[in-house]
């Protein structure tokens, strides 16, 4: 029989019997409906994982530090390769970083040890510099206050411990000054012509050295978060008062590498302890980290650690889909018992159609496309369904996390694949289901079937 | 269409044998009959004489456990069940008693299922259910569903499915079995024009004697699935 009319036969044979078939339909649907829901569920708790992990820069961040040959503290080996020539992390390097491809911005850590004056009381703490970028990729979603109004202002942001070490009413601090002490780094003249002697550019880790200076500077509290976003990756410890990373920077604070470049020749340009990479996304983190190596400085990542985020979700997404699953087995049993209560009600039908020509291969593929449509229906239905189960728990969820004063979150994603995926899924379900009545149906003796009332 | 000695079915000693337990029954037994292209033939026997059988036998709808039927000059039993059920959809048309029109569908669309099945082109399909229709002059009925015609009138739309894929071989079992005497007149004169008309040969199963002494040209009687008499033309 030609598809066209196997279609239109089918379609007539589920309308003859529409309240079974729809509530067949309906079981599928539901079925579908649970697996959608739970690998919805499972897809967007991963990338909501994802967003806020990419947007603490933990997952897309390579930090780059100066290759150092270490070899005096090993045994040599036998017949050991020449070593690379060390490359300076300077302003150049810098710029190679910035033009490799998918490289969102590449910033200087900068973290100092400071003492705070705050109602004339000394605090020690660490300060890091912030980049501008922070502002709108999420980090500070929970912030108590503002970010910083600009990337050159005078502000600071808290770390909520420090916060309660400065008060234990945190909320009063914002708006109020704090004074940063700092060490700020001068410097010398290049002595017996070493270096180039370029003046002032010259002297952070320029071959002239430098000296040590007490400053103090003034800054207004914006605002007081729970953590530093990416504490203790890339740094010598977590900041606990952050301020923007231009004028951390203008602030010329001696840094913990500043004694061990001062002793090293670097052509007079300033020297990175260490420079952070962002890359657009953590998938292109590896390839960046892969070029970098290549132009001789050593990089670390969390690139493993994202592996691992994926494997775990990828077991995740599997459970979930194993008990979304259950409810479609219980459906593809309503297939099969609808399809076997077909071949009964039309036993002489099929004894009919077999004695005006109809072959065995007709009659399995006529309830073959029967429980694909179901299936396809069901599958249409059940993706709906599934959706709107999606949006009722992000909505009940985003309630919960609203009274908890929590920001809203979206932990249901339905993307594209998994739509095509769950109808795919549900009509070859069906057909495999329908594959015992179908060939059941097909074997019937014409004569028998003739014969049944 | 039939082979060149002008036979159009040719059961050569067919038996059809069923287990039941212990026990065999011997349906149709060792029958030798041979119907000539253009015949019509009654078969004639009392209830469980095996002319049902025998009908299906020769139709391809059942398959014999000894001897050959040869239908157009092709052994039956060689065929596969697709070949079979090719056979029937072109070659054989068949009637029934209880007429076994399907009842969700129009009457157009009954007469039309043989040719879905025979895949005819879609745009070839209404002439011919027009004309199949025409035959039985029942052209005016189209669209009505079978509970809305008369048993005389379902049988004559029974003949113009049977006949809708132009076959050279009618077997009808019991034609007139569910209608009154007037109306089965009717069918059995309808069958006549057919076989007239269209040259077409058919074997007819009944259990009355008078109309198969008055339509048929010859009748082959059997009892407890022998045959008894009319195997061959005399």
């Amino acid at each position: 029989m030609k598809a066209g009319d196997l279609g239109e036969l089918a379609l007539r044979n589920l309308r003859e019997a529409v309240l079974r078939n729809s509530l067949t339909t309906l079981g599928v649907a539901v079925g579908v409906a649970s697996l959608v829901a739970m690998l919805s569920l499972g897809v967007g708790l991963q990338e909501l994982a994802t967003r806020r992990l990419s947007n603490s820069g933990l997952f897309d961040t390579v930090i780059v530090t100066a290759r150092r040959n270490m070899q005096g503290m090993r045994r040599p080996a036998a017949n050991p390769a020449p070593a690379k020539p060390e490359r300076a992390l300077d302003d150049d390097a810098r710029s190679e970083f910035a033009r490799l491809p998918n490289v969102l911005e590449v910033y200087p850590q900068m973290r100092f040890p400071t003492e705070v004056r705050y109602n004339g009381n000394p605090y020690s703490t660490i300060v890091a510099g912030v980049p501008d970028s922070a502002r709108g990729n999420g980090s500070y979603d929970g912030i108590q206050g503002s970010f910083f109004s600009g990337p050159n202002a005078d502000e600071a942001i808290l770390q909520i411990e420090f916060a309660k070490d400065l008060s234990e009413q945190t909320s009063t601090l914002i708006g109020k000054e704090l004074v940063v002490r700092y060490a700020e780094r001068q410097a010398l003249a290049p002595q017996n012509g070493a270096g180039n002697g370029s003046g002032a550019d010259a002297v952070d880790g320029g071959a002239g050295g430098f000296s040590i200076v007490p400053r103090e500077k003034k800054l207004r509290i914006v605002g007081i978060v729970e953590t530093e976003p990416a504490a203790g990756f890339g740094g010598f410890g977590s900041g606990r008062l952050l301020i923007p990373l231009e004028v951390a920077s203008a602030l010329r604070a001696a840094q913990v590498n500043d004694l061990r470049e001062a002793v090293r020749a670097t052509a007079g340009k300033p020297a990175y302890a260490s420079l952070t990479v962002r890359a657009k996304s953590p998938a292109q983190v590896e390839a960046i980290e892969t070029a970098i190596k290549s132009m001789g400085f050593g990089t670390f990542s969390l690139l493993d650690a994202t592996r691992n985020l994926r494997l775990f979700f990828t077991i995740f997404d599997l459970l979930l889909a194993i008990f979304g699953s259950l409810a479609l087995a219980v459906a593809t049993l309503g297939i099969i018992n609808t399809l076997v209560m077909a071949i009964l009600e039309r036993r002489r039908e099929i004894g009919i159609l077999k004695a005006l020509g109809a072959a065995d291969r007709d009659v399995k593929e006529l309830f073959f496309v029967e429980a694909g449509v179901m299936g396809l229906f069901g599958g249409v239905l059940g993706v709906g369904f599934g959706w709107f189960i999606g949006r009722a728990l992000t909505w009940g969820t985003n309630i919960y996390l609203h009274r908890q004063n929590l920001p809203s979150a979206h932990v249901f994603s339905v993307p594209w694949w998994l739509v095509l995926g769950a109808i795919v899924f549900a009509v070859g379900v069906s057909l495999a289901a329908g594959l015992y009545p179908a060939t059941r149906a097909a074997r019937l003796n014409p004569v028998e079937a003739l014969r049944y009332e | 269409m039939t082979t060149g000695d002008g036979v159009a079915v040719r059961a050569e000693r067919v038996s059809r044998h069923y287990r039941m337990g212990a026990a065999v029954i011997r349906a149709v037994d060792e029958v030798t009959l041979e119907i000539r292209a253009g015949e019509f033939v009654a078969l004639l026997g009392s209830s469980g004489s095996g002319k049902s059988t025998l009908l299906n036998l020769m139709a391809g709808l059942d398959r014999p456990t000894g001897g050959a039927i040869f239908a157009n000059g092709r052994n039956l039993s060689g065929l596969s069940s697709l070949e079979l059920a090719r056979y029937r959809s072109r070659t054989v048309g068949m009637v029934f008693q209880s007429f076994n029109l399907l009842p969700r569908m129009t009457l157009e669309e009954n007469v039309e299922l043989p040719l879905r099945l025979a895949e005819v082109d879609r745009g070839e399909r209404g002439a011919r259910v027009q004309e199949a229709l025409e035959r039985v002059r029942l052209e005016k009925r189209l669209t009505h569903r079978p509970s809305e015609l008369s048993g005389g009138e379902q049988q004559r739309a029974a003949l113009a499915r049977a006949l809708v894929n132009r076959p050279t071989i009618l077997f009808a079992d019991e034609p007139t079995g569910n209608l009154d005497s007037a109306t089965g007149e009717s069918i059995m004169l309808l069958l006549k024009e057919i076989q007239q008309k269209l040259g077409m040969t058919i074997v007819m199963v009944t259990h009355e004697r008078p109309l198969a002494e008055r339509f048929a040209d010859r009748i082959a009687a059997l009892a407890d699935g022998k045959l008894l008499t009319g195997g061959v033309e005399s």
